[in-house]
């Protein structure tokens, strides 16, 4: 399963022009190449168009910095639990080296970043899982960071807002993996009980464990447009079922159609029509309620 | 005018002819705006004596008309903000029923309705606004989250009914229908039932278990469809005219059965002739029935539930117990 989305997003993945005047502030290239238009672009401008493509709408790969600069008000955004890391509970070889190496490349400390911002004003706790660090996976830091980051949202009063992107449980952590599904979505449902909003903004990819906890357990389940989303992999099923599946199959359209999503929002619209969800929860009106 | 109604057909004719002799004053030299407003005062007797006097199954006709507003034209007009959230997180989604969120007048609500299509289309698409077990799930999924979030609930209610099909009982439409009255019960946020076009049985009742219940004035509700009633009652569906009649559906006799709170007033002619208006006329019962419920706690709400529907029914007792010694 995880082999899976491994390849797929490979194949995704935009490739970079490789450039002579590439600078510094343009390191993935002064070009990018859309992988599914094939269209060759500016990226400088891309990335103005929150990463989506202007021939064909396909929804580049967000990292966690280009989602929160995207979806926040301006500087509005404070990280927490930056400095916690992963142990080797398994000793599984090269474990470490390997987490070291990727948050030499991502210039962060786990697969999620976590903190409190605010969304046109309204302040939000907020979870942005980011694929570009073990590919978004699932271990004992990413579900820690999530449980803590959904408790400050019910210390404070104020929504959780999570975006997902996982390719599902961290294999190196075994067991301990498993359990942060149930970690986070005990976590939710105290929260929930206390009343609290949680939106759950599903990217591409969410699969998995991840896919089967707290990315399924918001009052409101969104997603992108083309995100793939699913439990088991599309290989893997069908090798059992021995049938080939449909072409849109785990597709975010597909999961609406099949009703475990309540929309799908393209990137551009997702600010400004979550920002009317989370107005919606506030009180407002003429209306005054009986005090019970 | 595109979809006249039998009944209507004099005034229409009318409003024809005032209209040619307005149009021939404009070429012709001639003076008729006496008779022009002669006719006029015709016509608006002649809307008076027919429009006021309609039959139950002139009602109907006017219920069923194709261009009868839907719960999305009176949410467009009525709400702010709305955000439409799909499928019952299990199976599907119903498009014969739409919900989500939105802002009526600044206060957060949940509104729900059925929904018939505009076109043949929209209707296959929609399924004539016939529902199937995953529409009510899905209305409940969205009264559930209402209820957390302390939001009011509006319903519009407009179906034939449930939709009678294979797949519709494989999946269960009488455990969705009847979880759906169950759990309306316990609701401890104020639910305002709004019937909009035709209230048909089971399917018009999954949206229907309100603290008032308001119906237009040329809506039905009823345990089934004229012709339904004719089949059963006389084994004949052609005397559906009929059965309407004797069946008492419409919003007036339902009013007098104790079961409806409020009859919204409309437009002359059925709410199709001006649907901004209709939907100014809905929004201030709506708001009313909105400031009176808000006024009970929970606990009230609930109550107020339950009372309204245990008081409905009709009964008398003898002297003497007949049952079993
Ligand atoms: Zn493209």
């Amino acid at each position: 399963m995880l082999k899976d989305i491994f390849t797929k997003t490979k194949k995704k993945k935009y490739a970079t022009i490789p450039s002579e005047t590439a600078k510094q502030d343009v390191p993935e290239g002064i070009m990018t190449k859309c992988p599914n238009c094939k269209k060759i672009m500016y990226t400088k401008e891309l990335v103005k168009n929150l990463k989506v493509c202007f021939h064909c709408q396909y929804h580049h790969t967000m990292n966690s910095k280009e989602r929160l600069e995207s979806f926040l008000d301006a500087s509005s955004f404070e990280e927490i639990n930056a400095n916690m890391i992963s142990e080797n509970p398994l000793n599984f070889p090269d474990y470490i080296e390997k987490l070291e190496k990727d948050r030499e490349k991502t210039k962060i400390n786990e697969a999620v970043v976590t903190g409190t911002g605010t969304v046109n004003g309204q302040k939000i706790a907020v979870a942005v899982m980011d694929s570009t660090f073990r590919m978004g996976s699932m271990g004992s830091v990413v579900g820690e960071k999530i449980t803590r980051a959904i408790e400050k949202a019910d210390e404070l009063g104020v929504p959780f807002i999570i975006f997902t992107a996982s390719g599902g449980a961290r294999m190196q952590e075994g067991v301990l993996s498993l359990m942060q599904m149930a970690k986070t979505s005990v976590a939710l449902k105290r929260f929930s009980d206390n009343g609290g909003l949680i939106i759950s903004i599903m990217t591409h990819p969410t699969t998995g464990g991840v896919s089967a906890s707290f990315a399924s357990l918001g009052d409101y389940n969104l997603a992108e447009p083309g995100a793939l989303i699913g439990f088991a992999g599309r290989r893997i099923i069908e090798q059992t079922i021995r049938e080939e599946l449909p072409e849109d199959f785990q597709t975010a359209e597909f999961l609406l159609k099949h009703g475990q999503l309540d929309a799908v929002i393209p990137r551009t619209e997702l600010k400004d029509k979550i920002s009317a969800i989370l107005s919606i929860h506030q009180p407002g009106g003429d209306f005054q309620w009986q005090e019970n | 005018m595109a979809g006249e109604l039998e009944f209507e057909r004099p005034v229409m004719e009318l409003k024809k002819k005032i209209a040619e002799l307005k149009e021939f004053t404009k070429t012709a030299d001639v003076d008729l705006s006496s008779e022009i407003e002669k006719l006029e005062a015709r016509l608006e007797k002649l809307e008076t004596d027919i429009y006021e006097n309609m039959k139950p199954w002139d009602r109907v006709q006017i219920a069923r008309h194709p261009a009868r507003p839907t719960t999305q034209d009176y949410i467009s007009y009525l709400f702010e903000d709305f955000f439409e959230c799909h499928g019952d997180r299990a199976f599907g989604d119903d498009e014969a029923i739409v919900g989500g969120i939105a802002k009526f007048r600044g206060l957060p609500v949940t509104v729900i309705g059925h929904q018939r299509g505009k076109d043949t289309k929209e209707n296959i698409r929609r399924n004539f606004g016939m529902p199937h077990p995953e529409g009510y799930r899905k209305a409940l999924r969205l009264m559930k989250q209402a209820d957390k979030f302390r939001r009011p609930i509006i319903c519009f209610i407009d179906t034939k009914g449930a939709y009678p099909g294979k797949a519709a009982e494989e999946r269960g439409q009488s455990e969705a229908i009847a979880k759906n009255l169950f759990e309306m019960a316990s609701l401890r946020v104020p639910v305002i039932c709004i019937v909009i076009g035709e209230g048909g049985s089971g399917g018009a009742l999954a949206l229907g278990v309100g603290n008032h219940i308001h119906m237009l004035e040329n809506s039905t509700y009823s345990v089934i469809s004229p012709e339904g009633a004719a089949a059963i009652l006389w084994k004949d569906a052609t005397q559906a005219k009929k059965a309407a009649e004797s069946m008492r559906i419409t919003a007036p006799d339902l009013k007098e059965l104790g079961v409806v709170d409020e009859i919204i007033e409309e437009v002359k002619g059925g709410a199709h002739k001006d649907v901004k208006v209709q939907a100014a006329e809905i929004g201030e019962v709506l708001y009313q029935s909105l400031k009176d419920l808000m006024n009970l706690s929970e606990d009230q709400l609930i109550d107020h539930r339950y009372n309204k529907f245990k008081s409905i029914g009709e009964y008398s007792f003898l002297k003497e117990f007949i049952g079993v010694k």
